[in-house]
């Protein structure tokens, strides 16, 4: 088992080695030149030139590369040019609003997903089936940006049951900052109007960003019930007189539950990549939104830094899942990655 | 009179000697219209395949694709003269949204063939020819793959400059990983297939076995993926116009249509409204599409 994580997390030191590469190579083929970006756009020539001097943009790529991973390794990511703050600042501020999104979002994906997946497995081609079916497959094929639009007209503007976009009201003032994530704060500091306020913020944008996650959920958690409860064990309950409801809700669920757990964790990297999208619509202040409007304003170093720090969570993620596959079975310990 | 007898002698002829292919495209399109779903995604794509190819010859105001300006008629609601509304500009939103069909379709086409035309060959090497030269392929995937396409993809066009062009390349830059992966696990499968081992057994140079055993059995799957990925790629083009780092607005592209819609909403919702139903049914349409040519082609990797 040691064996197995060891060599598991030298993969993703490799992976990561390889991220590293990929933003260094992206940000180096701009056409613009980074110097004058970071000069500003009132900066004379000899100021570019200066700054070139100072950030080593002068010096030739590799000597580039190996203090662009220097800085990294000390944590430093450089600055945003919007936002005046530090590229490591803004992602300690901005990050933990993504992560109460995509926590909240996922919460409702699983609460809605595994019970409809488990229904439709138990009632195959019924109407229940199809229905999920139509779900699971819309959840694909819907443009997020879209159906945030017409969530925000129908709930926020027609209906007025939920508001339209940011995390609060627009005079109410933020919990006190314990860890940014504002469900978290505002029940530390026993403020409930403010928990029900947030919450009520992230319940659109959530079910936005669910909807893909969903679909996947329904329909991993449907196949794998269909197999499970076609096996030999499940018969041999039954036959012993097992009740059905125990079968399904306690013993094909527990071995329908493994891939779907692993599906959650993989999809929980994928998420914060969709909060990209969710994030421009809802004026929600996280890491994708923060990384749009860096984009717009070709402000390179936060879009590396939210590359980075999307793509280290991607492979945390897909660790955590390996190993707890491994944990739970033993043959996939030996096998190759 | 000779003539067609003779004519009929021969079609009866290449009947008899097709009869095994004859057979199972009847299998095939039986199996396909089995299914409503595939078949409600294959009316999708056509006719997304038709407005691409006639869109612009039968639109009521062509004038409107490019960005004329008729300022009296500008933000009407849907009506007879204007079925789905008119925007900021006066602009027919009905001529805008099918002649954007067009636009989407070479999109996804350039995104998803690019894809594939890099990662094909990469998956056969990394599959068939396996060593050390597969695990650089696959490293380098994983690597790809270990951040999701669209924030990659926002990274690429921030280095290049937003536009439509320099989305297609960013995407089709992202999207490749995906064949690689599909492209290897198949070779792998197939390489220690008994036929292939009997070629290999006889003397079948390296290339034969290549393209007469291994491509032809790699093309279901890749097919499928890339029916699929057509209606993704088309999906993922108009997010980034949506962001507001693909098509700049005049041009008729679904995403920076509704780019620009979402300041009109909530008062003049079918600006936005029209364009997102289009992706929708065209990415739903293309998913149903390939999800029955699995069950046609690839029965036995169909899953749920």
């Amino acid at each position: 088992m040691m064996r197995f994580l060891l060599t598991r997390l030298g993969l993703t030191a490799l992976m990561l080695a390889g991220l590293v590469a990929i933003t260094f190579v992206i940000s180096n083929v701009a056409p613009a030149d980074p110097a004058a970006l970071a000069a500003g756009p009132d900066a004379t020539r000899d100021m570019v030139e200066t700054v070139r001097k100072e950030y080593g943009l002068d010096r030739p790529l590799p000597v580039q590369f190996v203090r662009y991973v220097g800085d990294l390794a000390a944590g430093n990511l450089g600055r945003s040019v919007a936002t005046g703050h530090t590229v490591g600042e803004d992602l300690a501020r901005f990050f933990p609003a993504t992560f109460e999104l995509v926590t909240v979002s996922m919460t409702l994906a699983v609460l809605l997903g595994v019970p409809l997946g488990m229904l439709a497995a138990v009632r195959r081609n019924s109407w229940l089936d199809h229905v999920t079916r139509v779900v699971a497959v819309s959840g694909i094929a819907l443009p997020a940006f879209w159906a945030g639009l017409l969530l925000q007209l129908l709930f926020a503007v027609q209906l007025g049951w939920l508001p339209t976009s940011g995390r609060l009201e627009v005079g109410t003032p933020p919990p006190p900052a314990i860890t940014n994530m504002y469900l978290v704060d505002s029940l530390l500091a026993g403020q409930l109007g403010t928990f029900w306020e947030a919450l009520g913020h992230a319940v659109l944008p959530a079910i936005v960003l669910a909807f893909p996650c969903l679909a996947s959920i329904i329909r991993v958690n449907r196949a794998e019930m269909i197999e499970v409860l076609g096996s030999d064990y499940v018969l041999a309950a039954r036959a012993h007189g097992v009740s059905r409801a125990r079968v399904v809700g306690v013993l094909a669920l527990r071995n329908a539950m493994l891939p779907t757990l692993a599906l959650i964790g993989l999809r929980y990297g994928w998420m914060l990549g969709g909060t990209v999208l969710v994030e421009t619509v809802f004026d929600w202040p996280g890491i994708g939104l923060y990384a749009v409007s860096s984009a717009i304003a070709a402000d390179f170093k936060p879009i590396m830094g939210v590359t980075l720090v999307v793509g280290i969570n991607f492979m945390l993620a897909n660790l955590v899942v390996d190993a707890a596959y491994a944990r739970l079975d033993p043959r996939l310990r030996t096998a190759a990655p | 009179m000779t003539t067609t007898a003779a004519s009929a002698g021969r079609l009866a002829r290449l009947r008899l000697e097709h009869a095994g292919a004859i057979r199972q495209a009847r299998l095939f399109v039986w199996t396909f219209g089995r299914s409503p779903s595939a078949m409600v995604g294959l009316v999708l794509v056509a006719l997304f395949l038709a407005l691409a190819a006639v869109g612009p010859a039968i639109v009521p105001y062509p004038a409107d694709a490019t960005g004329a300006m008729h300022l009296a008629a500008r933000l009407q609601p849907p009506s007879s003269v204007h079925w789905f509304g008119t925007d900021e500009m006066g602009d027919d939103i009905l001529t805008r949204v099918v002649v954007g069909t067009r636009t989407s379709l070479w999109i996804g086409l350039i995104i998803t063939g690019v894809a594939a035309l890099i990662g094909v060959p990469l998956g056969i090497a990394a599959g068939y020819l396996g060593g050390a030269a597969r695990q650089v392929i696959m490293r380098v995937t994983d690597v790809f793959l270990s951040v999701p396409g669209l924030v990659l993809a926002i990274a690429i066009v921030a280095a290049l400059g937003a536009g439509v062009l320099n989305g297609v390349i960013a995407l089709a830059l992202v999207w490749w990983p995906g064949y690689v992966r599909l492209i290897e696990a198949k070779a792998l499968s197939i390489k220690h297939e008994p036929y292939v081992e009997a070629a290999r057994a006889v003397g079948a140079s390296r290339r034969r076995i290549l393209f007469v055993h291994l491509l032809p059995n790699c093309l279901s799957p890749l097919v499928v993926k890339m029916s699929m990925d057509m209606g993704l790629a088309i999906l993922a083009a108009a997010s980034l116009g949506f962001i507001g780092l693909g098509a700049r607005p005049p041009a008729p592209e679904w995403g920076a249509m509704i780019s620009v819609a979402r300041t009109y909403m909530p008062t003049w919702w079918w600006y936005a409204f029209f364009p997102g139903l289009f992706i929708y049914l065209t990415v739903l349409g293309f998913n149903l599409f390939g999800d029955g040519l699995r069950d046609v082609l690839d029965p036995r990797a169909n899953r749920s």
